[in-house]
């Protein structure tokens, strides 16, 4: 420790006003702060300063993906196996096999976003922003195991300018900029985003097939007619069928960090217990995705689509409605800030997606969609909070006439 | 003379009609897919906007003030109409992807933005080259905005394959909401270089 800490104080000369590579300080910065806890005190008022800085919260979020990151590289493994004929061919294949499809995105994502944030950071002289390490991994983790590199850098590249960047950085952005980011890629590339072909990678040296078919949960659910029935759809489809357990578990082909509930599970527990991710949040949109999905199943089934008779524990397991509530509807800046306005922002983020999914037949799948939507809407709920705050406050004092003044 | 050099170039860049004033959006947004719409709508409006300028400039002293917008949007209207029944002779497959814009001219702001900001007040030859320079400013947008879009979305120029055809065309760039954002780029590129913010 103090070795490093000794090689960074002599460093630092160079980097600072003055020194040759002053332009560079940002870089310098982060490589301190992310060691060390920063010397440097508040300037300004108020002087309360907590002993978590964003760089320490950051960290949480990414210690809270690790699971999800695991299983989703153990699960392309497993999935590019199975599918490619050979079979189960053990854990640690699985995860070599993993490793060798997801790391290059995750790599991809890191290198090139990392890029824009150092670059931004010498040109508007701001340190860089550590909620790009969540930033530069929640991405990865909601794109197909096939999605060509290059569109990696693509899209990771608009999220981070586009979706961050312009509004002026970390704590000024309206929109999740992994989801951004991700909507970017879905609406330009929509042939390598979504389909039935994308969830698993095939190996064609391996063997003759082309491209594997498999349909996801969602889509197959979505298929189902009037008066069909839903829950055996899924129970036959796919070559183990999708069952209430495996899609809680995530054996399924899928993007690479959403097909685990139960990861997601992890992480939550994770992010409760730090304080780091709002319980409200998460909370809000379960209730809101119960109160939707409940509600649909009370519709005549002979007349409308099957979809809408799914229960809402299905819906809880099935795409990424876990993964989206946990990591992306809790982004702090993002998302509402006050107590009352987190529930409404949750649980209307759970109703949109089941809307999303059960009525609108060009998105099999809602979660990204809404997230961005109740994004876009959250400062105007939290500005609706805060005046019925103080409409309420009027009102209590004017009972007692202090107010008359 | 150097007013005459300045009623043309402004409306280029410092006070561009879509980039600075942001008027005349809708319509950047909606034909700018294809290079070749692109075109047949600037210069539609180019002419349309040159005519009208023209005309109220004439008309402006014999306009009572209290009816000179009745008397704008007539003026505009059939300027347009004639636009439309010429492109519909002349270029009808070009009119009919064009649709309702070339109808739409009537709202553009940029037209009865022109008339009312210069032509009332101004001669016949300024108020001309007015129209000129303002149909040029919003010209340039929107064949800007269309070669980004056609060229990243299709992979081709004015109908013509400029990328290798293994490009995979990004289908954003295609939508409206692409436009928008291409749009809000050439702003944030264009305000950066000349150094205009809005002040608030």
């Amino acid at each position: 420790m103090k070795f490093l800490l000794k090689q960074l104080e002599e460093g630092r000369k160079p980097f600072m006003p003055g020194g040759k590579l002053e332009r560079l300080h940002p870089l310098y910065e982060a490589n301190d702060t992310f060691l060390f806890t920063p010397s440097e005190v508040t300037h300004g008022a108020p002087h309360v300063r907590d002993a978590i800085d964003i760089k320490r919260t950051m960290i949480m979020v990414v210690l809270a993906l690790i699971p999800a990151v695991l299983f989703g590289i153990w699960n392309a493994g497993y999935q590019f196996n199975m599918v490619n004929q050979t079979g189960d061919t053990g854990m640690i294949a699985n995860l070599i096999q993993g490793a060798m499809i997801v790391m290059p995105i995750i790599l991809v994502s890191y290198l090139v976003g990392g890029l824009w944030e150092v670059a931004f950071a010498i040109v508007r002289k701001h340190p860089i922003n550590e909620g790009f390490l969540v930033t530069g991994l929640l991405f990865p983790l909601t794109l197909p195991p096939t999605v060509p590199l290059w569109q990696v850098a693509v899209g990771i590249s608009f999220g981070v300018v586009i979706g961050k960047e312009v509004f002026g950085g970390t704590g000024f952005n309206v929109l999740n900029p992994a989801l951004t980011a991700r909507a970017f890629l879905f609406f330009a590339y929509p042939i390598n985003l979504s389909g039935d072909q994308v969830w698993t990678k095939v190996d064609s040296a391996m063997n003759s097939i082309q491209g594997f078919t498999g349909a996801t949960p969602l889509a197959i659910a979505a298929q189902v007619p009037a008066g069909g029935d839903v829950l055996a759809a899924l129970h036959q489809a796919d070559y183990a069928g999708f069952d209430w357990m495996r899609m809680f578990f995530g054996t399924i082909g899928g993007s690479i960090g959403e097909t685990s509930a139960l990861a997601c599970l992890i992480g939550a527990v994770i992010l409760i217990l730090s304080g780091v991710g709002s319980w409200r949040i998460m909370a809000g949109s379960v209730l809101g995705l119960f109160a939707a999905a409940t509600l649909l199943n009370l519709l005549p089934g002979e007349h409308f689509k099957a979809f809408t008779q799914l229960p809402f524990h299905y819906h809880m397991v099935m795409g990424s409605f876990a993964f989206g509530t946990v990591f992306m509807a809790t982004d702090p800046v993002s998302s509402a800030a006050s107590t009352a306005g987190k529930w409404i922002y949750g649980f209307l983020i759970g109703v949109l997606i089941v809307i999303i999914r059960v009525a609108n037949p060009a998105y099999p799948e809602g979660v990204m969609l809404a997230i961005l939507f109740m994004n876009v809407m959250a400062p105007l709920i939290d500005h609706i909070v805060v005046q019925s705050h103080i409409r309420q406050r009027k009102n209590y004092l004017r009972k007692f006439s202090y107010a008359k003044g | 003379m150097a007013k005459t050099k300045e009623i043309i170039l402004d409306p280029l860049s410092d006070n561009n009609p879509i980039t600075i004033q942001i008027l005349g959006i809708c319509s950047a947004l909606a034909v700018t897919v294809k290079m070749e719409t692109a075109a047949v709508m600037a210069i539609a409006l180019t002419v349309v906007l040159t005519l009208s300028n023209v005309a109220m400039s004439l008309l402006r002293t014999v306009t009572p003030g209290r009816i000179r917008m009745i008397v704008e949007m007539s003026v505009i209207a059939s300027l347009v109409i004639v636009a439309d029944q010429f492109l519909r002779a002349y270029l009808f497959d070009i009119s009919r992807q064009l649709s309702v814009f070339v109808g739409l001219i009537i709202t553009n702001c940029i037209v009865m933005g022109r008339a009312e900001a210069f032509a009332l007040q101004n001669p016949p030859l300024p108020s001309l080259l007015d129209g000129i320079g303002n149909g040029l400013g919003y010209s340039a947008v929107l064949l800007t905005v269309a070669s980004i879009r056609e060229i990243l979305g299709s992979g081709s120029w004015f109908g013509l394959q400029v990328l290798p055809a293994s490009y995979q065309g990004n289908g954003l760039a295609l939508l409206a909401p692409g436009a928008f954002i291409i749009i809000g780029l050439i702003i944030w590129a264009q305000r950066t270089i000349i150094h205009k913010y809005e002040e608030d």
